[in-house]
């Protein structure tokens, strides 16, 4: 024993690594995080990617303009109307042609509508990674709602395919204003429940604030966008920085992160700017149900999309930030390349930046702030 | 006070078996068996009981209204029943595995540890006035002792199961579970301290004479809500959570057991959540004495031993939801603020009330 223990390499300690995931149930799907941990204190993270790459870029060469759209869905599944829209957002300035006012107010509406269904998921998820089980099955209880309604506009619950090129599949179905007006009476209420749960909970506080703070300059140095670059206190929101469809008429707050809790951009603040959102949501919806005009929801758009030359680049600001679409269009009724620009994917590598130096429970804790989705990082 | 031990070696006496021995072992294999039932039949109520509890807060369906044999639970209080039983016989059907780089005797053995300390706690905790398997003139002392011993099988269970999740979990739960019997230890000591007396049943008589111990004094109350904050954490539940934390930790140490032996580390867990709220019954709540006894209204028919088993169990399920509640309400401590809490805010107020406590038996 003795002359072992002068043999130092036996009692040398060294970091362990962690394999956080692929199958983790705070990885958010499959992505995997590579923790260099010393005891509990994490020294390096490297998130490993790839596990749900499902080769949308290359897959949209061969597709007709029109068949990438169900595509879309598949890459952001929690916010599918949002992707839907992005693209058809892209294609529609390629095409350069007019889009009715009515699809203009549907779009908002459904991607406002998407948005809260969306902000509820990474809220009640967040919840979960801290520990609180109740606020997941209260916000998923909510979110059920909003899909409730998406079936009824168009018979999907996740994957919708809605949004087409040019307009929107079919028009909203007769109640749909007054079934929408009801649930966000009903909604509105519920944010106050979540924060009673949760937000201003003692124990989720000292959890958050002052955890994995994220300056400005680092976020937008990595190119942050969304929730996590608001709640740096950067009020930056393509809806109103740069608007488009009809988010120039009406009335809404971006809300931003202020280190109420803690500092400026902690993980707090990155959870309760997704809160702030969903009420300027419901802000935004209750105006354009009581605006929308009527009116065809197909433009002239020809029975095939044939495109000459020419490339976009179109941004859109969907629940997790900002969606680009780049596409270069080669003549004919393909995209030549089709590039999508991943809020997630800058969101998630700012996560090694910020989370180094944590315990193990705070990268869980930070990695839900950023509120990523795999099928989008991946595409 | 009579223990049950006794009781049955009087009657195995009177039946003339005369020999003492076997009297003994009968008796002791009746109670194991008797104990060994409560705690198994505990595990599976209280994991109904807990779906309801959640049900009711979280809008979970399944609990409210799964119903059995074709039997309709509906949104009657029966409903969900069919979801415990299915639970359980599936428990006990799984296929039980062992990693092939696990350390196998030890994985083996770490839940029969686990197992064996709440069960050897169960030995001393009285149930009713004469209920108890052995009734120790150092009762409080010996469930201490005996319920420390869990942490060992956790340690084990950890260890042996050769996965890095697990290790984490067993080692911020032995941190965790050595740290909070501290403010344990010294809460109950400041009841010993009053009552001079380790006995259970010396420390109901106690306050049947005087006053329920949770009212007794500020002290006592400081050192009542200190024992229940400590008691949750010590039975590793929400917001003490942290060994299990299957949002961090995937299941803690208990990541790689499955089947029957995952099985029986909730049932010890449960048993705990049992024996926790038991002695926090007994040591604050007056036991098995009635309610009224509060006021200092002693009605006959409702005490003695049967009526003490009702009072005991309804206090205790009381202290049962209490945690209950707590874990479907309260997000989960980091580990390093869990320690704080304990070191630096239970610990020092524990112990400035054992000073102010024995101060206070001074004067009055």
């Amino acid at each position: 024993m003795a002359e072992q223990l002068k043999d130092f390499s036996l009692l040398h300690s060294d970091e362990m690594i962690l394999n956080m995931g692929p199958q983790h149930p705070s990885t958010h799907g499959v992505l995997r995080l590579k923790i260099h941990t010393d005891g509990e204190i994490v020294s390096r993270i490297e998130p490993i990617i790839g596990y749900l790459h499902r080769c949308f870029e290359k897959h949209c060469e061969f597709l007709t303009y029109e068949q990438i759209v169900p595509f879309t869905d598949r890459t952001d599944y929690l916010a599918a109307m949002n992707m839907n829209d992005a693209y058809a957002l892209a294609v529609e300035k390629l095409l350069e042609i007019e889009i009715p006012e009515r699809v203009q107010y549907i779009r908002v509406i459904m991607a406002e509508l998407q948005r809260i269904a969306s902000h509820l998921v990474a809220v009640g998820t967040f919840g979960l990674d801290v520990g609180g089980i109740t606020p997941f099955t209260w916000t998923i209880r909510d979110r059920e709602r909003i899909l409730d309604l998406f079936e009824y506009v168009c018979g999907a619950r996740l994957l919708y395919n809605y949004i087409w090129v040019g307009g929107v599949s079919h028009d909203l179905p007769e109640k749909f204003i007054r079934r929408t007006l009801e649930f966000l009476d009903y909604f509105e209420p519920q944010i106050e429940e979540y924060n009673q749960i949760l937000t201003y909970n003692k124990i989720f506080i000292e959890r958050t604030a002052d955890v994995g703070t994220l300056t400005p300059e680092v976020a937008i140095n990595y190119g942050c966008t969304g929730p996590v670059l608001r709640g740096s206190g950067v009020k930056w929101d393509l809806r109103k920085t740069e608007p488009y469809a009809v988010y120039d008429k009406f009335d809404f707050d971006i809300a931003v992160g202020d280190g109420r809790m803690g500092t400026v951009g902690d993980t707090w603040d990155r959870y309760f700017v997704r809160i702030i959102e969903m009420k300027e949501s419901v802000k935004i919806l209750r105006q354009a149900l009581a605006q929308i005009p009527d009116g065809d929801v197909h433009a002239a758009v020809p029975k095939k999309v044939r495109i000459k030359e020419g490339s976009v680049y179109s941004r859109y600001e969907s629940a997790r930030g900002e969606v680009g679409f780049y596409i270069i269009a080669g003549g004919k009724d393909k995209p030549m390349r089709v590039k999508m620009r991943s809020p997630a994917f800058c969101n998630l590598s700012v996560l090694s930046e910020i989370a180094e130096g944590w315990m193990i429970s705070d990268v869980i804790a930070i990695l839900g702030s950023l509120d990523i989705v795999l099928g989008e990082i991946d595409r | 006070m009579n223990s049950v031990i006794d009781s049955m070696m009087k009657i195995f006496g009177s039946l003339g078996t005369g020999n003492s021995a076997l009297g003994l072992v009968l008796a002791v294999v009746i109670a194991g068996l008797v104990v060994f039932t409560i705690m198994a039949v505990m595990a599976i109520v209280a994991v109904y009981f807990e779906r309801k509890v959640s049900a009711f807060m979280q809008d979970r369906i399944g609990p409210m209204e799964v119903g059995i044999f074709g039997f309709k639970g509906g949104k009657q209080f029966w409903g969900g029943i069919g979801q415990t039983l299915a639970d359980t016989v599936k428990l006990l059907v799984k296929e039980d595995i062992l990693p092939k780089e696990a350390d196998k005797k030890l994985m083996i053995m770490a839940p029969f540890i686990i197992f064996i300390a709440s069960f050897l706690t169960f030995i001393g905790v009285p149930l009713s006035d004469g209920l108890v398997v052995s009734d120790f003139n150092i009762g409080v002392f010996y469930i201490m002792a005996a319920g420390s011993i869990g942490v060992i099988g956790i340690i084990l269970a950890g260890w042996s199961s050769n996965n890095k999740w697990s290790l984490y979990g067993a080692l911020r739960s032995a941190a965790q579970i050595i740290s909070y019997e501290i403010p344990i230890g010294l809460s109950l000591m400041l009841v010993v301290i009053v009552v001079g007396s380790l006995n259970f049943g010396d420390i109901v008589a106690w306050q049947a004479d005087h006053r329920w111990f949770f009212i007794h004094s500020p002290f006592a109350f400081i050192a009542f809500i200190i024992y229940v904050i400590a008691g949750v954490a010590e039975t590793n539940r929400t917001p003490f959570d942290i060994p299990e934390a299957e949002s961090e930790l995937v299941a803690g140490w208990m990541t790689e057991y499955s089947g029957f032996r995952w099985s029986i580390f909730f049932m010890s867990e449960y048993a705990n959540v049992l024996i926790i709220s038991i002695i926090a019954s007994i040591i604050f709540l007056g036991g098995w004495l009635s309610p009224l006894a509060i006021f200092g209204v002693h009605v006959s028919w409702l005490e003695g031993p049967l009526w003490g088993l009702f009072w005991i169990f309804s206090k205790a399920v009381f202290f049962v939801f209490v945690m209950m509640w707590f874990r479907w309400t309260f997000p989960r401590l980091r580990v390093d603020q869990l320690m704080y809490f304990c070191w630096k805010v239970l610990i020092p107020f524990a112990l400035a009330n054992l000073i102010f406590i024995s101060v206070w038996e001074l004067i009055f």
